[in-house]
């Protein structure tokens, strides 16, 4: 990776620490300790689970919102406030920002579910009092969740390249509820025939399988996941955001920047 | 050597709803700027100066033509290293301290991470802002943006500091310091390429200039040369109301104001109107310059051209 990629990167990460996004944490914090403390008094016997699944749950989405309303604004803002003349004025090249861009804000998302990871930890052990092996699926849940975000940073930078950042984060949250539900979609094209049939196809592969990269249910229910959905869902998810990735930086390319 | 090669570079946008329609921003540009020149971008509002500023910045792209900087293509790496640029109204990334933003410009143009540092401090002293190091750029000034603006475009040392009217947003002082930092840069050898529309700036400082109206080039040479058949005005008031008949065959446009005169007239006939006003005893309040003749020249140069009243619609 060449160095000024990483400069940008670290800069991305240090405006979203410094634009407060972490506060997010705080209100997860919460969030987790209120509910470890309710469920440890309604739920008799599926604490554990109902942990799991919350925690879980409120990871991806509170992610999700992040990675759409910061990584929509990643160009666009540069464009807005000119700051990105500066920086294209100098040896740098356009693929070269938008990459920094990309691994800037997964960077901040990596470090967001690191902490939020040990609140769920922190709420598991407040519930259990103790850790069993089969929490360890909880990690590869936690990977997939990593994986989504990966993917909706670089749709939200790939919609922010042409787009208003309004018009962005509709795009984005459109794909993330209908990755979500992608293998409803899937089934649904099965039942269909003819056009109706190609079209539903069509749109069910374009649009990211998150449905594959949610186990939360099933690690919630001590269920293992299998390695070979691991090595799947990290190729899919690298080669997703890679294109998406690559979109972007076609349309950046050729851009005047008014 | 020459610095900069302009070779017909041409903008035209497509404007509408369907974007069939075009707005020509600018058109066939040829200019040559040798190195170690100061060089004035000269033009009203609207004019085509910033345009060109980013085609060879590499932010917007040509519809037709080519530039070289430094014999090399605008977008080339090598040849960004050696450039500054300042935008016009320059913003930075308020989260930053000075010198954090600084850090990451030295980064970007790549300068050693030993000497960053010591550049970081000395180019923020040299635009009068080494006190604030450590101030995120939220509470900056206007004026204080842009000397950070000033100090980002020569952290790395450039060859040629490309300026979009450095001296927007400055007081009368500011001013003078960015025109002192102009003058040491030329000093060192440096090529200053600025656009304004501050003439007085261009007419201190200019080696040559270029004057750009409507997106057409209108002019190009040195001060002294387009300006040496061009008389400037002079404002001369004096007390009383009332105007000698010689103020008349002097071409003066008179005007009374209660108990004072105002009379504008060419720089050239200041001394035979100012004799006029002693023969009839008048007391003269002032004598100041109202219209350089530089002024005069680019007042002249914004008349509407054939090319551009047949196409800029």
């Amino acid at each position: 990776m060449s160095g000024r990629i990483v400069h940008i990167a670290a800069n991305t990460f240090r405006e979203a620490v410094r634009d407060r996004v972490l506060y997010n944490l705080i209100a997860f914090a919460l969030l987790m300790s209120g509910a470890a403390i309710l469920v440890g008094q309604i739920s008799i016997g599926i604490e554990h689970l109902v942990v799991i699944n919350l925690g879980l749950t409120a990871v991806s989405l509170f992610g999700v919102v992040i990675a759409i309303f910061i990584g929509i604004g990643l160009v666009s803002k540069e464009i807005d406030k000119r700051t990105l003349y500066t920086v294209l004025s100098r040896p740098v090249q356009r693929w070269e920002f938008i990459v920094g861009k990309f691994f800037g804000l997964a960077g901040t998302l990596v470090v967001n579910t690191f902490f939020m990871a040990l609140g769920v930890f922190a709420a598991l052990f407040y519930v259990s009092r103790h850790f069993r092996a089969v929490d360890g699926w909880i990690l590869v849940a936690l990977y997939f969740i990593i994986l989504q975000f990966v993917i909706i940073t670089a749709l939200a930078l790939l919609f922010s390249s042409f787009s208003s950042p309004l018009l962005s984060a509709v795009f984005a949250f459109a794909l993330f509820v209908i990755g979500t539900f992608s293998e409803d979609l899937r089934g649904f094209a099965g039942l269909t025939h003819g056009f109706t049939r190609w079209l539903a196809t069509g749109a069910a592969y374009l649009v990211p399988n998150f449905s594959a990269l949610n186990v939360i249910s099933s690690v919630a229910h001590e269920q293992p996941v299998s390695g070979q959905l691991i090595w799947s869902n990290t190729a899919y998810a690298l080669v997703y955001a890679s294109m998406a990735l690559c979109g972007a930086v076609l349309i950046f390319e050729h851009r005047n920047l008014k | 050597m020459t610095a900069i090669d302009i070779l017909g570079l041409e903008k035209t946008y497509s404007v509408g709803f369907w974007r069939k329609q075009p707005k020509c921003a600018l058109r066939p540009l040829h200019l040559s700027v040798e190195e170690g020149e100061i060089f004035g971008f000269l033009g009203p509002n609207g004019a085509g100066k910033t345009t060109t500023l980013k085609m060879l910045m590499g932010l917007v792209y040509p519809t037709a033509g080519s530039a070289r900087i430094l014999g090399m293509e605008i977008n080339d790496p090598r040849m960004k290293a050696q450039i500054g640029f300042l935008p016009e109204q320059p913003y930075f990334y308020d989260y930053l301290t000075a010198g954090e933003l600084l850090d990451y410009y030295g980064q970007l143009s790549g300068v050693a991470s030993k000497e960053r540092s010591r550049k970081v401090r000395e180019v923020l002293e040299r635009v009068g802002l080494a006190d604030v190091i450590r101030v995120q750029l939220r509470k900056f000034s206007k004026g204080m943006l842009q000397r950070v603006g000033i100090a980002q475009a020569i952290l790395h040392d450039p060859r040629i500091v490309f300026f979009d009217e450095p001296m927007s947003g400055l007081d009368p002082m500011g001013r003078r310091e960015v025109r002192d930092l102009m003058e040491q840069l030329k000093h060192e050898g440096k090529t200053v390429f600025f656009s304004t529309h501050i003439l007085s700036d261009a007419e201190a400082l200019c080696d040559r200039v270029a004057i750009i109206h409507l997106g057409e080039l209108r002019s190009v040479g040195a001060v002294v040369d387009l300006t040496s058949s061009i008389e400037g005005h002079v404002e001369l008031i004096w007390h009383g109301n009332k105007v000698p008949a010689a103020m008349n065959a002097l071409g003066a446009e008179c005007h009374v104001t209660g108990d004072t005169v105002r009379a504008v007239l060419l720089e050239g006939n200041q001394e035979a109107a100012m004799e006029a006003l002693r023969r009839e005893q008048l007391r003269i309040i002032s004598l100041i310059p109202v219209r350089t003749s530089l002024e005069e020249y680019f007042v002249r140069k914004l008349q509407p051209s054939k090319a551009a009243a047949g196409v800029m619609r």
